[in-house]
């Protein structure tokens, strides 16, 4: 019961919060959106793939490359 | 072996690296100084009671808050291009980034995402003490962030307290301890963030000397200006100590990077320090890299004397470290010639071990790894055939660090004319002076990313000093496609920081009596 009044209390507080904010505030958090959004689902999944965890399954494998590369690269 | 590597792709890797660093170091130092001087604006509300300081305070806090929000996730970007475009630095140096960085993420999550609600929705919801504590803590997260992350970077400028795993091609962690209190790391962190303080501190003048120019919020813009002023005294004395510090502990671990940030081609006892000097078009000795000054204007013994507390010490310039020299410590460190021979034996034997390894010869792999072990220490010369290519741009290394440390002293007349003029109350009427400080908000910026120029730049041609360079460190992947996210960076993080600005000077030219957030 404490638990869930303490809850509350913590959800009225966010709540209360978000919605008495000034327009300043809602500009930043739709840039904070847009951003988040353009970073994990266009920049992350289309054009910053890992390298190593997208090449190869384990770890040893992934080892082995990075060794060749270091000891025998190529352009 | 230089000529097996794309050098197009290694030089769009790194201006892509350096565009995203750069932006996202434009958010952060005002961030780290930010919090603390509405920190103490607030504590002064609470034990005066005084509610002109609230005002003051919420401001402050609004501009924090615009900036915090902007300037959040910029740094992931680098996280991303870790993993794709660096792929090779990222395993090697795997499990040395791996705890710090994991330390940051919590310390971030709890203390900054946590405590910053209660800063900006709390106010008359909580009580004032549990409000000054969470903006106290919100300063002391975002710092502690920081931390972790230039420790990282201390590393890779100062690599301790790990072991090469030649099985994983992995760094791996043996002391924590090591890595967190190495004189590089805490030099690194200490002078950052007391230069991210001094930048906050020109923030809040210039924005203040901007109202008394307009005759706007006088007393606000007044009260401002001595908060800021004697914090940003106090943080650019402790910026020029630890650079001090920093420049001692350069000399001794990159002596390369010191000879580049002063100039200095051949290394002399009682070395004089170049104050001001113009570097010519050409040179004469037949080393673009290495350009003749046109002009210089030097103090005698004095680098000497920073360098090693002694004026008539030796400091060694970029042709000693190229042949080899003894420090005044009577430490012998080998030509680069010798460092290259060592590094190409690691490289043969790390090849060899994993060779062996395949065919099960246990001797062969034995032998191997002990000419790792002897080797490893230069590691990376191994990539170079020529000496010359381990001198990092020592223009651009020499320039930034002088701008860097010229703007400093500015900083640091522009804390005491502000107290004196306040003192004096004559601040308003010194036209000149509130101009001077507005233009200093830019030069603020200039200064802060120089000193990253002269970090990143001065290190060159590592990525990590002496055992992996810049070049080896990339990914093997199509430069078409770093070239399109180049660009595409350049596009978001131009539109961001035009938002900051925009929103920014809208909320600037409201002023504190518009009831802040």
């Amino acid at each position: 019961m404490k638990l869930l009044l303490s809850l509350k209390k913590i959800w009225k507080f966010y709540y209360e919060g978000f919605a008495g904010q000034k327009s300043w505030s809602r500009q930043v958090w739709l840039i904070i959106i847009l951003k988040l959004f353009i970073m994990f689902f266009v920049l992350k999944l289309f054009f910053f793939p890992n390298f190593l965890k997208t090449k190869y399954t384990n770890d040893k494998d992934r080892g082995d490359y990075v060794i060749e590369q270091l000891t025998n690269p190529k352009k | 072996m230089i000529e097996n590597f794309d050098m197009s792709l290694v030089d769009w890797s790194r201006a892509q690296f350096a565009l995203t660093a750069m932006y996202h170091w434009i958010f952060v130092p005002l961030t780290l100084g930010l919090a603390f001087i509405i920190a103490i604006m607030e504590t002064i509300y609470v034990k005066t009671g005084n509610p002109e300081w609230k005002k003051i305070t919420k401001f402050w806090m609004t501009l924090f808050g615009i900036n915090f929000a902007i300037g959040v996730a910029t740094g992931i970007i680098l996280e991303f291009e870790f993993g794709t475009n660096w792929s090779n630095y990222s395993w090697f140096v795997g499990d040395i980034f791996g705890a710090p960085l994991a330390v940051e993420g919590i310390m971030a999550f709890f203390m900054e995402s946590t405590f910053i609600a209660v800063m900006f929705f709390g106010w008359n919801k909580v009580s004032k003490k549990f409000h000054l504590i969470s903006t106290w803590l919100v300063a002391v997260g975002s710092n502690l962030s920081a931390l972790w992350i230039l420790v990282a970077n201390g590393w890779m400028q100062n690599p301790v307290g790990m072991k090469f795993n030649p099985d994983t091609a992995r760094n791996e962690m043996v002391n924590f301890w090591d890595v967190l209190f190495s004189p590089t790391a805490v030099n690194k962190f200490l002078h950052t963030i007391s230069s991210a303080y001094t930048l906050a501190a020109i923030f809040v003048i210039g924005v203040s000397a901007w109202y008394l120019l307009k005759k706007l919020n006088i007393a606000f813009a007044k009260k401002s200006i001595v908060v800021a002023a004697v914090f940003g005294l106090i943080t650019s004395l402790f910026t020029v100590m630890t650079g001090d510090n920093s420049a001692r502990e350069i000399v001794r671990d990159q002596p390369m990077k010191f000879a580049a940030m002063e100039g200095l081609y051949d290394g002399s006892k009682g070395a004089g320090l170049v104050a001001f000097g113009i570097m010519s078009s050409t040179s004469e000795n037949g080393n673009d890299n290495m350009k003749d000054f046109n002009f210089k204007l030097e103090i005698p013994n004095l680098l000497s004397y920073m360098a090693y507390m002694d004026g008539d010490a030796f400091v060694p310039g970029v042709n000693d470290v190229i042949n080899g020299f003894t420090d005044n410590d009577g430490v012998v460190h080998p030509s680069v010639t010798t460092k290259i021979e060592m590094g190409r034996k690691a490289i043969h034997a790390l090849k060899d071990y994993k060779q062996a390894q395949k065919d099960k010869d246990a001797t062969l792999a034995q032998t191997s790894l002990n000419e790792l072990k002897e080797n490893f220490k230069y590691f990376g010369y191994g990539y170079f055939d020529d000496p010359y290519n381990t001198v990092p741009p020592i223009s651009i290394t020499f320039y930034s660090f002088h701008i860097m440390v010229g703007l400093g002293m500015w900083f640091l007349l522009l804390f005491t004319l502000a107290l004196l003029f306040v003192y004096k109350e004559s601040i308003v009427n010194n036209k000149w002076f509130l101009r001077a400080a507005i233009w200093s908000i830019p030069l603020a910026y200039v200064a802060s990313q120089s000193g990253w120029i002269v970090a990143e730049m001065g290190r060159q041609p590592w990525v990590i000093q002496d055992l992996m360079p810049t070049l080896t460190a990339v990914s093997n992947i199509d430069t078409t496609s770093v070239q399109i996210t180049f660009f595409l960076f350049l596009t978001v993080f131009t539109g961001l920081l035009i938002a900051e600005i925009k929103i920014m000077l809208k909320q600037i030219k409201l002023g504190p009596n518009h009831g802040g957030h």
